[in-house]
């Protein structure tokens, strides 16, 4: 991004120190525990009664099934949504994006602007760029509120607020717009009502996101529960939705089922409060409603994932953050933690592509590969295997295998390829294999008993005294 | 070259193997036959646990309750339809119940709009429909019933017909076909705003109104 540094920016290779930190500060770990447990309650019984496995694997498809049209789908929702009188806007990169939502700020003269909750907006850094710039952007989410007059980022994608207890919260709504202290959250969030009230009706353009972009009808589809999203999409007289070009889907019949499996994988909703459906303007004869819509596409890494038939699964999320709420690594160093717009498991398969594998060195590995969160994700995306790809992708020189990801190789270590050359040179020759494993069981008196970080927590590994093939010979005989 | 065209040709070249399209069996989406009565206790309960309130009715009586209810909350004025049914049958009983004044949504927002948001009390609207397995309204605004009657006033009260219970919205898209055609704004809507952002401890009104009542006319 131009100009000054975003102060959001985080180094996100100091993963461990943050990681130790938040380990070792009981608020955060309370606040997450918490929250965690309670999703994971609620996914589980918003499920009962439902055929689970084939919901997912129906989720799985349908995804599948755009993404492998997905240029054709672009380009029919494109067409659809031009004749509905919405604007399309393609971005290649965040800054594009950004330049295309400043661009038609200016054009409408526009100083204020409301958002509805979006992640790719997020991963634009949308907000400082536009302050930069001389535009305002509030977030009228309460929980983007939250983080907003925190100055954080969100540290959960569907909870932006959830490492904040009512305390924090109440202490922050005092100090920055003079709400009386109290523990009471409906008089928290009535106070905030009231503040965000004035601002929907001064606001001169609403930016959000989109859930579900609907190729057949043009339709772009909103899951919210505050009705801030509503508000936004519809009182001030601009509405500009940005979205990843991965979110188009051929029907609404598609959506039905996305629709099913979001809702009860993020939050344990059946539904949520508001599904809202914007297919076009205001009309002439209506009486409310934006008079001008527009769609900014984003790209910005998504066609590069889009290239590998492995990785392309990544594309397939619908981002619910099932996997962050089960993932033990998530629950105990929180989202601020991993240092990224995504955090826990989608992030750790999403980020390494956007920021390279070299910056993010440190995400691939913040896992215990214990596949919680590929067996909760409603697309059934395989996170664990993704996540030893790109474990591999990170310390592959090979040049048999080109480079997928910007940072390919970043963990390639001399000795360590050194070793493993070795290795591998050793275990292809019989004779040799012999020798060094006889070599190592008759030195095994030698062998250390601390082995770095390894056996902190852990007893060593021993060599047995005798190799395998010594052991069934003796028993031959 | 346009963004547009670099984005869709790396799509399109990709280097990876031809991708193939999946089918999609729906039918997992498909919820037991139930009868007209079981879907409207279903919705009934699906939408009163996450505090929705349903008042059951009848066609003739429906204005009635609707004083009662209206009154028991002090309701100082109700935003009414101009063309629909609902309103014509309103104003035409102004004289002989009980109700609040009645307003009519008949200019743009853009010059009442404080009005709207600090005045109105109270906005009823129609639906196309209600789902009974996720307890849902189905709401699409019109010229009539612009989109922020059912959103801007604290308290949105839904008329629907017993009848318009569907099973799913999978089920009720179909039957209404919605596929044909969109209008600019179609709503789901089930329950009252709420949020639950501050520590998951749920909140009613965060933004939109605090209260969704159903006249269910049976």
């Amino acid at each position: 991004m131009t100009g000054t540094p975003n102060p959001h920016q985080v180094d996100v290779k100091e993963f461990n120190p943050r990681a130790q930190a938040a380990i070792h500060n009981p608020k955060i770990r309370q606040n997450f525990r918490k929250a965690m447990d309670g999703l994971m309650s609620k996914r589980k019984s918003a499920f009962e009664g439902w055929d689970l496995e084939s919901l997912r694997e129906l989720g799985a498809n349908i995804r599948l099934r755009a993404l492998a049209n997905l240029p054709g789908l672009l380009e029919q929702l494109e067409a659809k949504l031009t004749e509905n009188g919405i604007r399309v806007h393609w971005a290649v990169d965040a800054e594009e994006a950004c330049r295309i939502v400043r661009d038609i700020c200016v054009a409408r003269d526009a100083k204020y602007v409301i958002k509805g909750k979006s992640m790719v907006s997020e991963e634009m850094e949308l907000n400082h760029y536009l302050e930069e710039q001389g535009i305002e952007a509030l977030e009228s989410d309460l929980g983007e509120y939250i983080v907003q007059l925190a100055d954080e980022t969100p540290s959960h994608i569907i909870m932006p607020a959830i490492h904040k207890n009512t305390g924090e919260i109440s202490e922050l709504m005092h100090e920055k717009t003079g709400t009386d202290l109290s523990n009471d959250v409906e008089y928290l969030t009535a106070s905030a009502r009231q503040q965000l009230r004035e601002k929907f009706m001064n606001a001169d353009v609403g930016i959000s996101g989109v859930n579900f972009a609907v190729a057949e009808t043009g339709t772009l589809c909103l899951v919210e529960n505050e009705g801030n999203g509503r508000m936004t999409t519809t009182v001030p007289s601009c509405h500009i939705a940005v979205t990843g070009i991965e979110k188009v889907v051929p029907s609404l019949e598609d959506v039905t089922a996305l629709l099913a499996l979001l809702t009860r994988s993020a939050t344990g909703q059946h539904i949520t409060t508001y599904f809202n459906m914007i297919s076009g303007p205001r009309k002439a004869d209506e009486l409310d409603g934006p008079e001008e819509v527009h769609l900014v596409l984003v790209d910005n890494g998504r066609s590069s994932i889009y290239q590998d038939d492995e990785l392309l699964d990544t594309l397939r999320c619908i981002r619910c953050g099932a996997c962050m709420n089960h993932c033990p690594v998530y629950t105990r160093v929180g989202g601020h933690t991993y240092g990224t717009t995504y955090p826990g498991p989608i992030g750790k398969i999403l980020m390494p592509h956007l920021i390279g594998l070299d910056e993010g060195r440190h995400l691939p590995t913040a896992s215990s590969l214990c596949g919680a969160c590929g067996e909760v994700c409603p697309v059934k995306i395989p996170i664990p295997d993704l996540l030893v790809r790109l474990r591999q992708e990170s310390v592959d020189g090979d040049k048999l295998h080109p480079a997928r990801i910007k940072g390919h190789g970043a963990k390639r270590g001399a000795l360590e390829a050194m070793v493993w050359k070795g290795w591998s040179w050793m275990h292809s020759k019989p004779g040799i294999y012999r020798l060094g494993t006889a070599m190592a069981s008759r030195l095994h008196a030698l062998q250390p008993r601390t082995m770095g970080a390894w056996t902190r927590y852990r007893t060593a590994p021993k060599l047995a005294a005798k190799t395998l093939h010594q052991q069934l010979k003796e028993r031959r005989q | 070259m346009s963004s547009r065209d670099i984005i869709l040709q790396r799509l399109r070249n990709r280097s990876g193997g031809e991708l193939k399209a999946p089918d999609c069996d729906f039918s997992v989406l498909e919820r037991p036959d139930w009868s007209p009565a079981e879907r409207l206790e279903r919705f009934q309960k699906t939408i009163e646990s996450v505090h929705g309130e349903v008042h059951r009715c009848t066609e003739d009586n429906w204005p009635e309750r609707l004083c009662e209810i209206l009154g028991s909350r002090g309701v100082r004025n109700l935003l009414i339809p101009r063309e629909h049914e609902i309103g014509r049958r309103l104003r035409s009983l102004v004289d002989t119940i009980n109700l609040p004044p009645l307003l009519i949504y008949d200019e743009p927002i853009s010059s009442w709009q404080p009005a709207l948001f600090n005045e109105v009390d109270a906005g009823i609207t129609s639906t196309r429909g209600g789902i009974a397995e996720t307890g849902s309204l189905i709401v699409w605004p019109t010229v009539d019933e612009p989109r922020l009657m059912s959103l801007v006033p604290p308290i949105h009260v839904a008329l629907l017909r017993a009848e318009d219970i569907y099973t799913t919205f999978h089920e009720a898209m179909q039957a209404q076909n919605w596929a044909a055609g969109m209008p600019t704004n179609a709503l789901l809507i089930s329950g009252p705003s709420k949020t639950a952002d501050i520590e998951q401890t749920l909140a009613y009104g965060v933004h939109g109104p605090k209260e969704l009542i159903v006249l269910v006319t049976e």
